[in-house]
C-alpha cells in the first residue's frame, strides 16, 4: 500500500488519478445496486417505499453524500482530462486539480445539507 | 484488437463522458431538488412516468453509461490484475450489456407506469 | 570525527539487497561523488555507470530515496533524509548489476514509436524553410532536447503496468517528429503509437512531466498524440 503513495507518485497529479480510477471503480459497482433499486421502483411500490424509509437512516444519507461525492470527484476531474487531452496546454493546472477537488466536496455537502 | 479499434475506444470513452458531463450535472441537479424535503416514489413516478423528454434523456444517460464505464473497467482491468486480454474483453462487454439492459429496462418501466 | 553520511546501495541483480557504507560528508559532494567513493575506496565491485559528469548525457540515472534523478546534478544535501541516502538502478528496466541497467528495451521501444526522421530532400534540394515560430515547430521544439536518460521511463506507473507500454520518452520523441514539418513518416508513425501500448495508454499521472531533468513535458505530447491518432483515424489514414 505504502507503494502506492511514496515517491515519485507523492504529487498532485497522481493524486488526482488515483481519485478518479477509484472514484470510477466505486461508483461502478454502485451501478447495479441503483439500476436493482430503481427496477423494485417499478415492480413493487411496497418495497419501494420501505427501502426509502431504510433510506432515511443518518448513516445512509451519509453514504449518499459520499457517493455524491464519488461522482463529482469523477466528473470535475474528467472534465480536467478532458481539458489535458483536448485543450491547449496550460501550466496551472495543478489549479485545476484543486479547483476540482473543492468543487466535489462542495457538491457532496450541499447535497447533505439539503436531504436534512 | 488493433491499434485503429484501440483508438476509436479512446474517441468513444471521451465522448461519452463529455455527454455524461452535462447528463450527470442534470441527474445531480435534480436529485439534489427532488431530496428536498425527503424522497418519495410516489415523487419519482410522477416526474418520470409518461413523460417522453425524462425518458429520452434516459435512454441517452444510459447508453452513455454503458460505453464509457466498461471501457475505464478495462483499463483498471488490464493494469492492476493479472487477467488475460481475452477473458478482461469478455468482463467489459458483459458490463456493457448488463448495464444497458438493466438501465433501459428501469427507464423504459419507469416511463410504463404512466402509460395506460 | 568527520561527519559520515549512512548510504544503503543496492548490490545484485534481481534479488540482490541494499547493503550500507558510511561515506564522508563533502561540501557541494552530488550523488555520483558518493557512488564513487564507494566505489573507488570501499568495494571496487560496485557497478554504476556514469560518463560527462555534468548533465549532458543522460547515463548517470539512478533511483535516489525513491526518485529517479540525475545523480550528478543532485546534491547530496538536498536529498538526504536523516543523513541516510538510499541509491538504486532505475526502475522499470531489466538490471544487470547493482546499479547498471539494461537499457535496450528503452531504445527498441523509441525506434518501435516510430523515433528516426523519415525525409524526401537529397544534398542536392534547397534546404527547408521552417518557421521558428510555428504552432508545429514550437511543440517540436519543446521536446526535442530529450536526452534518451530514462528516468521518465522509470517514473512512470503505466510502464510499471503494462510491459508493453512505449513509454514517455518514446511518444515525446515521436510527437517532435510528427510536428516536423519535412518529416514523410507521419502516418506510419501514428500507426506505431495508437492504441493499448501507445498514446492511448497514458493516463496523465504526469510523473514523466514531474520528474524529467530537462524539464520537458511528455504529457502535453501524448495529449497531442492522441488528438493526432484521433484525427487521422477520422480521415480514414489510421
Amino acid at each position: 500500500m505504502a507503494a502506492l503513495i511514496t515517491p515519485p507518485r507523492n504529487h498532485p497529479t497522481y493524486w488526482a488519478f488515483m481519485v478518479h480510477r477509484l472514484s470510477g471503480v466505486l461508483l461502478a459497482l454502485f451501478l447495479p445496486v441503483h439500476f436493482q433499486t430503481l427496477s423494485t421502483a417499478i415492480s413493487d411500490a411496497a418495497a419501494f417505499n420501505a427501502f426509502l424509509d431504510w433510506s432515511q437512516a443518518p448513516m445512509v444519507k451519509v453514504a449518499e453524500a459520499v457517493l455524491v461525492i464519488l461522482l463529482a470527484a469523477h466528473l470535475t476531474g474528467g472534465l480536467r482530462l478532458l481539458a489535458i487531452e483536448f485543450l491547449p496546454w496550460r501550466d496551472w493546472q495543478k489549479n485545476l486539480v484543486a479547483t476540482a477537488a473543492a468543487l466535489s466536496l462542495a457538491v457532496g455537502l450541499i447535497f447533505l445539507v439539503n436531504g436534512m | 484488437m488493433s491499434a485503429r479499434i484501440q483508438t476509436w475506444m479512446w474517441a468513444a470513452q471521451r465522448l461519452s463522458a463529455i455527454v455524461l458531463a452535462i447528463a450527470v450535472l442534470v441527474h445531480l441537479g435534480t436529485i439534489i431538488y427532488a431530496v428536498q424535503g425527503g424522497l418519495s416514489g410516489t415523487e419519482i413516478v410522477a416526474r418520470v412516468a409518461g413523460n417522453g423528454s425524462w425518458l429520452a434523456f434516459y435512454v441517452v444517460f444510459v447508453a452513455a453509461v454503458a460505453i464509457h464505464a466498461p471501457i475505464g473497467l478495462r483499463a483498471v482491468l488490464i493494469e492492476m490484475t493479472p487477467l488475460p486480454a481475452r477473458a478482461v474483453d469478455v468482463v467489459v462487454t458483459v458490463a456493457l450489456v448488463s448495464i444497458a439492459w438493466t438501465g433501459w429496462s428501469a427507464a423504459f418501466g419507469l416511463y410504463g407506469l404512466g402509460v395506460s | 570525527m568527520e561527519k559520515t553520511l549512512d548510504v544503503s546501495i543496492w548490490r545484485g541483480k534481481d534479488d540482490g539487497a541494499y547493503v550500507s557504507y558510511a561515506v564522508p560528508v563533502r561540501e557541494s559532494q552530488t550523488i555520483l561523488d558518493v557512488v564513487t567513493y564507494v566505489q573507488r575506496r570501499l568495494d571496487a565491485t560496485l557497478a554504476y555507470r556514469f560518463a560527462c559528469r555534468v548533465g549532458m548525457c543522460g547515463s548517470c540515472a539512478m533511483t535516489v530515496n525513491g526518485r529517479p534523478r540525475w545523480t550528478c546534478r543532485t546534491h547530496a544535501s538536498r536529498v538526504v533524509e536523516d543523513g541516510r541516502l538510499r541509491i538504486g538502478p532505475l526502475d522499470n528496466l531489466p538490471r544487470i548489476k547493482d546499479l547498471a541497467v539494461d537499457m535496450a528495451p528503452f531504445f527498441d521501444k523509441w525506434a518501435a514509436a516510430g523515433g528516426q526522421f523519415q525525409g524526401d530532400t537529397t544534398r542536392t534540394d534547397d534546404f527547408a524553410n521552417v518557421q521558428p515560430d510555428s504552432t508545429q515547430r514550437q511543440h517540436a521544439e519543446k521536446g526535442i532536447e530529450c536526452i534518451g536518460c530514462g528516468v521518465c521511463y522509470a517514473a512512470c506507473d503505466v510502464v510499471r503496468w503494462k510491459p508493453d507500454y512505449l513509454g514517455p520518452a518514446a511518444l515525446n520523441r515521436a510527437w517532435t517528429l510528427h510536428n516536423d514539418e519535412r518529416d514523410t513518416g507521419k502516418d506510419e508513425r501514428l500507426r506505431a503509437v495508437a492504441g493499448d501500448a501507445g498514446c492511448h495508454a497514458c493516463h496523465s499521472h504526469q510523473s514523466c512531466t514531474e520528474h524529467c531533468p530537462k524539464h520537458l513535458n511528455p504529457t502535453e505530447g501524448i495529449a497531442g498524440l492522441k488528438r493526432a491518432t484521433l484525427l487521422a483515424a477520422l480521415k480514414g489514414r489510421l
